[in-house]
């Protein structure tokens, strides 16, 4: 047995992790206190009140008005997922066929909107879109409308918002993944006498599908957490899981019931991970922003 | 001369008129802050500069810009230095946990904002940070460190360690190997991190929404609450400032990112 001879090698490599694991802990402290302990006290909070109960989860279940919220932010997150990939993928498209000037510039003006305050946007949906908003306006210089269309403070408008927010999301991984995808498969797949929408079924689209999925994910995900935006143009109407954590926590002072929606809302954020990470690393999928 | 395919022109109108709507309404902004009616309308009837002028003279909208920057600024200057050391720890070191440990610096991004806002107010209403200075700073630390860590790593991939060993081989300590050699090295990534954390700051709401109150209410609090009420062309020109704020600051962060490669 060989012990207590100090290996000087040993000793030096003991001295680096520490050196490594000191450099790593302020982060981690702010990590473990600002996010880890509030999320696990919200945890706590949504089954211990003067003892253990599922009481909060019963209601979140079972009552009407929190299923609803769910299905609706199910709904809407789905529909604003596919809207979005059905913008997003022509434009990550184009911007990888055209010269490097060229696709610099579509780029550039997907991003550009990613930089904006998401409250500054909310504001422009409203001016663009309300009663005397710009387009009604428009719409009825044109005398297409003669009464002006209820375009926002409703589900249409918190789509139409939700979409613009999130579509540079779908964008950069689709063009990512895309970018990657070798030029001169399409050209044998159009040699062997594949017409371009056949090699583009056959070839492309199957080769994309990692930037889909990178960009559906995070479109879902992020779309199921959303709050400025439906509280800012869903009219009180669309009520989406965090506004009603926020109800619950602001209006209300139900903390145990806001904090079990919260976990629910959670576990299908992780779940929806955990399930997408078996097929493309999740750096893939975060590293964009 | 090829033939343009009708599935090609197709491609460009959807691209084009979805590229309209993203930058639509960021164009759309400026034009109603320069305009003098009390409503939205376009285009504006006549040049006026009174929302900024409304805007520079409330005192509450000031008060309100002057927690923000310090809120971004005090951020900056704990959260860079937080994730750089991070950073290199993760890049380096060959330790397993280093995995588990990146992953949850990522947490910030993982969890929907709106979860971590309320878990971090019941934990300051328990510790006395509620619409508390401090309070701001910490929360928006975590927030920004993601940033950071992921511009910095990203840099220190084309950093070749041995360099360092060498610097130290030549007598060099490692503080000093690090802030000599290094550091010089992935400076550009460190910048554009620290912007990064910076605008995250700025524009930060949702917490601030359950966190902040009194006089250390961000700017973004206080556009929330006007917005919900009533539209004020005042946050128009709010809005407007913002986003050129914003703007120069990521041409800047771009700018020294393609300069790191």
């Amino acid at each position: 047995m060989v012990t207590s001879v100090p290996d000087p090698s040993q000793k030096h490599q003991r001295r680096e992790h520490g050196l490594m694991l000191a450099l790593v802990s302020p982060a981690l402290l702010v990590i473990l206190l600002l996010i880890v302990l509030p999320v696990g006290w919200l945890a706590w909070q949504s089954i211990y009140h003067d003892g253990f109960t599922l009481e909060n989860y019963r209601r979140v279940f079972t009552e009407d008005i929190y299923w609803r919220s769910f299905a609706l932010t199910f709904e809407i997150s789905l529909a604003v997922t596919l809207i979005a990939l059905l913008l997003g993928y022509p434009v990550a498209y184009l911007a990888n066929s055209v010269p490097k000037g060229w696709s610099i510039l579509i780029l550039s003006l997907v991003v550009l909107p990613f930089w904006t305050s998401v409250l500054v946007r909310a504001y422009a949906w409203l001016a663009l879109l309300q009663r005397t908003g710009v387009i009604n306006q428009f719409l009825r210089y044109l005398d297409v409308i003669s009464e002006p269309l209820a375009l926002v403070h409703n589900t249409f408008g918190t789509v139409v918002a939700t979409v613009h927010i999130l579509l540079p999301f779908m964008v950069l991984p689709l063009y990512a993944t895309m970018q990657k995808i070798p030029g001169d498969l399409m050209q044998a797949g159009a040699s062997l006498g594949a017409s371009p929408s056949l090699t583009f079924a056959r070839v492309f689209l199957p080769l994309s599908l990692p930037g889909v999925l990178a960009g559906c994910t995070m479109v879902f995900v992020l779309c199921l957490g959303f709050y400025i935006t439906p509280e800012l143009l869903g009219g009180g109407r669309t009520v989406m899981v965090s506004m009603l954590v926020s109800r619950n926590v602001e209006l209300y002072n139900q903390f145990g019931a806001a904090s079990a929606v919260a976990v629910v809302l959670l576990l299908g954020v992780l779940l929806i991970f955990a399930i997408v990470s078996r097929f493309i690393s999740l750096d893939r999928i975060l590293g964009q922003k | 001369m090829t033939r343009i395919s009708p599935a090609r022109i197709a491609l460009y109108v959807i691209s084009t008129l979805v590229l309209v709507y993203l930058i639509l309404p960021v164009l759309i902004i400026a034009p109603i802050s320069f305009s003098s009616a009390r409503f939205l309308t376009f285009p504006p009837p006549s040049f006026s500069l009174r929302w900024y002028q409304q805007y520079f003279a409330n005192p509450a909208w000031m008060q309100a810009t002057r927690v923000t920057l310090t809120v971004a600024l005090f951020t900056v200057v704990i959260a860079t230095p937080c994730g750089v050391a991070a950073a290199y720890a993760i890049s380096q070191s060959k330790l397993r946990i280093m995995r588990l440990i990146h992953m949850m610096l990522l947490l910030p991004l993982v969890v929907p904002i709106i979860i971590t806002a309320v878990g971090i107010f019941f934990v300051y209403a328990k510790v006395g940070l509620v619409a508390t200075l401090p309070g701001l700073v910490l929360a928006n630390v975590m927030l920004g460190l993601p940033y950071v860590v992921i511009s910095v790593l990203a840099g220190m991939q084309s950093f070749d360690p041995a360099q360092e060993m060498v610097a130290r081989s030549l007598g060099m300590n490692r503080l000093r190997s690090f802030f000599e050699v290094t550091l010089p090295q992935i400076k550009s990534s460190v910048v554009a991190g620290g912007i990064f954390a910076f605008i995250s700051a700025m524009d930060e709401t949702i917490v601030a929404l359950f966190i902040s109150g009194g006089q250390y209410q961000p700017l973004t609090k206080r556009m929330f609450t006007a917005l919900r009420d009533e539209i004020d062309p005042t946050i128009a020109a709010i809005s407007t400032l913002m986003t050129a704020a914003s703007f120069m600051l990521v041409l800047a962060a771009s700018a020294r990112q393609k300069k790191a490669g």
